[in-house]
């Protein structure tokens, strides 16, 4: 399992070898064709910044290379804000006083229907943890509803069994999408306060139960804001490198959620987290043409949360799939566009719009890359 | 995507069934692909086993009215290189179900026999990794195959430039099938063309050196004359 290779690392050597490395490290990482971790710490420190425009013209070539000029498009599909955990960064966190719902089976499709008529076939079913509302039974329901409506199902939820996902798997589900939030045991436990997401560990093996499992896209990622980007994102790395190797069946992608305001009411702890290290425009770049400099297959996924300038240029940089039009709250395309956000959305441009400056680029915005006869 | 096409002079083209929706008949896609001369290829990228390849192909025999298929399993997301196994047992299934099959292999001469003996009406063997660009990376082993087989031989993936086409059909290949190297291009259409010109001069070139050395071995004979 991947905790067994987790432990051999400890985060303060870690950090402390990612800025100890030099330009000449940079130089080497960059000369080189075949990119191991030690250059990746190299492309993801500070002494990598100068490098900038030449990793970017890397990373655009090697993204061609295996994606071709293609962008696909993917929309979130929240089905719940019910939630049992107690994490400091969400909206949806259980002692946050929000009015909480639950989409009902016809609910869900007038929101499919809804996405469907924007164009889009790949979906990402979104939901907090609560397991008596909103647990494996709702979800298999879930997925017979969407299965109707979408070449490509993917979900974002608290992490199962290996039993439960290939349940799932069964009722049409194609990629999971679970992040670590951040790779620092200590860190994590400061922002899990409360409920199953604390436990550390089970969410770690999360990946391993889904390639056991047979999955067939698993998605990584760390919160960024919560700790070091740079060694959260080096454990990332790590990450998918073993899962890569042990479950080489399966597909990975990555994403890059960065810390973003929410509402709610004022509570004893300070909500509206700060980022404990920020993370600016430039250095989000760095990261994406870094990863794509160690790997040359891995997905790159930019949501909505990034604004429109970033979201334009991260086209040609190394991304190959994006998020747009999206409403991070349940019912929020048609049912109750009121309900709570789960995150504030900086890019609010319609698929149309997004799938035009797709074009206007050179490449071609792909609705559709899958289709369920290919899972039997 | 259709213009180039049309500039290659194609007549086959392999479209995956993960990218058309087959349930729509005025997918944009298979739109473009809209013409007499031009014949559809499904394939079945992104199965992972013979079993998901035949389910898929049944399917895909109904809605696009094609029994062509360009079997395509390749598990392994890094390098998409497709698995033997999957792919003999597959082909085996699919030629007993009346289908077209032309599957996509490593260059690997037994392989090509065993599939050959199964019924497949052609071999796809590799130049080198999908999208690489490499070219034909396994040069010696396609010789091994196109000289033992008796089914068209279509050098498949790899193939970065017009001058890998046009060694490919000089070496005797039946054809190439063609992808990044025109799609990911900043002139597709011109690149087609080239490769069209590589396809035809590779051609002709093979079908020269065939008569060329029909005639060598009739004319000179150093090493025996003097026992005549």
């Amino acid at each position: 399992m991947f905790e067994d290779i987790f432990n051999l690392y400890e985060w303060g050597a870690v950090r402390q070898s990612i800025y100890g490395k030099t330009s000449a490290d940079v130089e080497r990482a960059l000369a080189g064709t075949h990119r191991d971790l030690e250059d990746f710490k190299a492309l993801i420190s500070p002494a990598a910044a100068p490098y900038l425009e030449e990793m970017a013209q890397l990373s655009h070539r090697l993204t061609q290379k295996r994606f071709g000029k293609v962008i696909q498009l993917y929309i979130p599909l929240y089905l719940s804000n019910e939630c049992q955990n107690i994490c400091t960064y969400c909206g949806f966190s259980y002692d946050n006083k929000i009015r909480r719902r639950t989409l009902t089976g016809g609910e869900l499709v007038t929101e499919a229907r809804a996405i469907r008529e924007m164009g889009y076939e790949h979906v990402l079913l979104v939901s907090g943890e609560a397991n008596h509302t909103v647990g494996v039974d709702y979800f298999v329901r879930a997925l017979d509803v969407i299965r109707e409506h979408f070449a490509h199902i993917s979900m974002e939820v608290q992490p199962l069994d290996r039993e439960d996902y290939s349940l799932l798997m069964q009722h049409g589900l194609n990629t999971v999408l679970v992040y670590q939030e951040t790779y620092n045991r200590q860190d994590y436990r400061l922002h899990h306060l409360k409920g199953k997401k604390s436990n550390f560990g089970y969410r770690l093996a999360a990946p391993d139960r889904l390639g056991a499992a047979g999955i067939h896209k698993i998605g990584l990622g760390v919160l960024i804001g919560l700790e070091d980007w740079r060694t959260d994102s080096w454990f990332t790395a790590l990450h998918l490198q073993y899962l890569e190797r042990t479950y080489w069946r399966t597909k990975y992608s990555l994403s890059f959620p960065r810390l973003r305001p929410f509402e709610g009411e004022e509570r004893e702890r300070p909500y509206g987290l700060q980022p404990k290290v920020e993370m600016k425009d430039r250095e989000l770049i760095q990261l994406i043409c870094a990863y794509r400099l160690l790997d040359e297959e891995v997905e790159l996924s930019l949501s909505t949360r990034e604004s429109p300038v970033f979201r334009d240029h991260a086209v040609r940089l190394g991304i190959t799939a994006m998020s747009a039009g999206s409403r991070t709250n349940p019912g929020g395309y048609v049912v109750d566009p009121g309900s709570l956000e789960q995150f504030e959305i900086d890019d609010d441009r319609s698929p149309a719009v997004i799938a035009e400056m797709i074009r206007r680029q050179g490449y071609e915005a792909v609705w559709k890359d899958w289709d369920p006869v290919l899972q039997g | 995507m259709e213009d180039a096409i049309v500039a290659s002079g194609s007549e086959l083209v392999t479209v995956a069934l993960r990218r058309v929706d087959v349930q729509r008949s005025d997918d944009d896609l298979l739109y473009h692909l809209r013409h007499p001369h031009l014949h559809l290829l499904p394939n079945t990228s992104g199965v992972r086993s013979a079993r998901e390849a035949v389910f898929a192909a049944e399917l895909a025999r109904e809605a696009l009215g094609t029994n062509w298929l360009k079997l395509e399993i390749h598990p392994d997301p890094k390098w998409l290189l497709p698995d033997p196994i999957e792919t003999l047992a597959a082909a085996e299934e699919l030629v007993r179900r009346g289908f077209v099959v032309l599957p996509y292999i490593h260059a690997d001469p037994v392989l090509c026999k065993r599939l050959e003996d199964v019924g497949v009406a052609a071999v796809m063997p590799l130049g080198s990794p999908i999208g690489s660009n490499k070219g034909l990376k396994t040069y010696d082993f396609l010789e091994i195959i196109i000289a033992q087989s008796r089914v068209p031989v279509v050098v498949d993936a790899g193939i970065g430039a017009p001058s890998d086409a046009a060694k490919a059909m000089e070496m005797g290949a039946d054809a190439v099938l063609v992808n990044t190297a025109i799609a990911a291009s900043a002139d597709p259409v011109r690149m087609a063309k080239a490769f069209k010109l590589a396809v035809e001069s590779g051609l002709m070139a093979w079908e020269a050196r065939l008569a060329e050395e029909s005639e060598r071995a009739v004319a000179s004979s150093p090493l025996t004359a003097f026992l005549d």
